[in-house]
């Protein structure tokens, strides 16, 4: 049953997306657009550009996040479907566990893919590559979860969009750090699993905690 | 208060009463500040989720994904709640409420008229639910519409469910004819 709920919801979410394509494509277009501008701001100096490259590429992939989040929940709040989701008899947690899988599959997915690319652009290695990809699909879902938190606790307020980059942002930072450090341990010949085991555990910790606080935000916003 | 089976109850009230607050925290989606709810003697708190499947909310608002079509959208509102509902139940439910013609438009491009009829639908994948709370459920349907809700509202209560709505028209349902429950002397100064 709550399986069920939780298909119900992701598959919505994903023939909805599929019905607009172009907002689908928003963050992933950021991300590009976004990381093509550095070469121009900072010059083509190679050495430069390899090494700011993996933190340009985090902050990107965070930013191209935060950009869909806000409108995770707007909708259905405005149309009643929010209400109805709510109202099934099964727990809210599946709902926001939907919520946050679609996200990623729209969002953090996409950058996943990417990512080979905007490493080829700024001219990283193959290992170096490697360790941006894989911590970037230990991260993007963290960034989801948390995005997911955000948009629950802010929904209906007036500037809410504001004040969720500021909840949301902090608590992405370790993140951020540990995936951009991954890669520089990688490039100075040592040995990244460290880093990625830290991601692992942010990861574990939000799928565990998010979803249970996104429910309760969600009942909280709505009454 | 209290709903027998088989019974229509008619909510009224003045603008800002709290008609909607009343069928809201009875629905579950804000709670009391003091008294309590029971649906079969079990209160939500008590039951757990699983209980709210002993009723079905209908808000003033339809809950229809406008990139939707009619189709799918009532479809996801029979999912959402475990409704069973195969494609043969969901159109034999829209051509019910006289929608079936437009099954596959994008609800976007429908009536409010039109969407009302989509979200009442649902009704009649609900029979097995047995407390209704609808919010001004006929708001926007016109003359066909009111009498097709009025025959489902109607067989609902003859099968032992019953009906709790706010309206603003006189309601013109025959069978049950409704109790009134009015709001005016629960009002706080």
């Amino acid at each position: 049953m709550t399986r069920s709920v939780f298909m119900t919801v992701l598959r919505r979410d994903l023939k909805l997306a599929s019905r607009r394509r172009i907002d689908a494509l928003l963050p992933l277009a950021f991300f590009m657009v976004a990381l093509s501008l550095f070469p121009l701001g900072v010059g083509p100096e190679p050495k430069t550009l390899q090494e700011i490259a993996p933190g340009i590429v985090w902050v990107c992939a965070l930013l191209a996040s935060m950009l869909s989040v806000n409108a995770l929940f707007n909708g259905d709040l405005a149309d009643g479907s929010l209400e109805q989701m709510l109202l099934a008899p099964t727990s809210s947690i599946a709902l926001a566990a939907a919520k946050a899988a679609a996200h990623w599959l729209l969002t953090g997915l996409p950058l996943i893919v990417a990512t080979p690319l905007a490493g080829l652009m700024f001219g990283m290695s193959a290992p170096a590559i490697a360790a941006l990809a894989l911590g970037l699909t230990l991260g993007t879902p963290i960034l989801s979860l948390l995005g997911t938190l955000g948009a629950a606790l802010t929904l209906g307020l007036r500037s809410g969009g504001m004040l969720l980059i500021l909840i949301v942002l902090p608590l992405a930072t370790p993140a951020l750090i540990f995936g951009a450090g991954a890669v520089g341990m990688v490039e100075a010949g040592l040995s990244a699993s460290g880093h990625f085991s830290l991601l692992g555990a942010l990861l574990i910790c939000s799928l565990i905690g998010a979803p249970v606080a996104t429910a309760a935000a969600l009942r909280i916003s709505t009454e | 208060m209290a709903l027998a089976p088989g019974s229509v109850t008619w909510l009224r009230g003045r603008n800002g009463r709290g008609k909607t607050s009343l069928l809201r925290l009875l629905a579950g989606l804000s709670s009391p500040a003091d008294g309590e709810f029971r649906v079969a003697g079990q209160t939500l708190r008590e039951g757990g989720a699983a209980w709210r499947s002993h009723w079905l909310y209908v808000g003033h608002q339809n809950a229809l994904k406008d990139d939707l079509t009619a189709f799918e959208a009532l479809r996801f509102l029979a999912d959402l709640h475990g409704m069973p509902a195969d494609a043969a139940g969901l159109a034999q439910a829209l051509k019910r409420m006289g929608i079936h013609n437009r099954q596959q438009a994008p609800v976007r491009t429908l009536s409010q008229g039109q969407r009302r009829r989509v979200a009442l639908a649902r009704l009649l994948l609900s029979r097995s639910v047995p407390l209704w709370l609808l919010d001004e459920p006929f708001d926007a349907l016109d003359a066909d519409g009111i009498t097709a809700l009025n025959s489902v509202i109607s067989e609902h209560a003859a099968a032992g469910g019953c009906v709790l709505l706010t309206s603003h028209q006189a309601l013109s349902l025959a069978h049950p004819v409704p109790s009134v429950f009015d709001l005016e002397p629960y009002v706080c100064a």
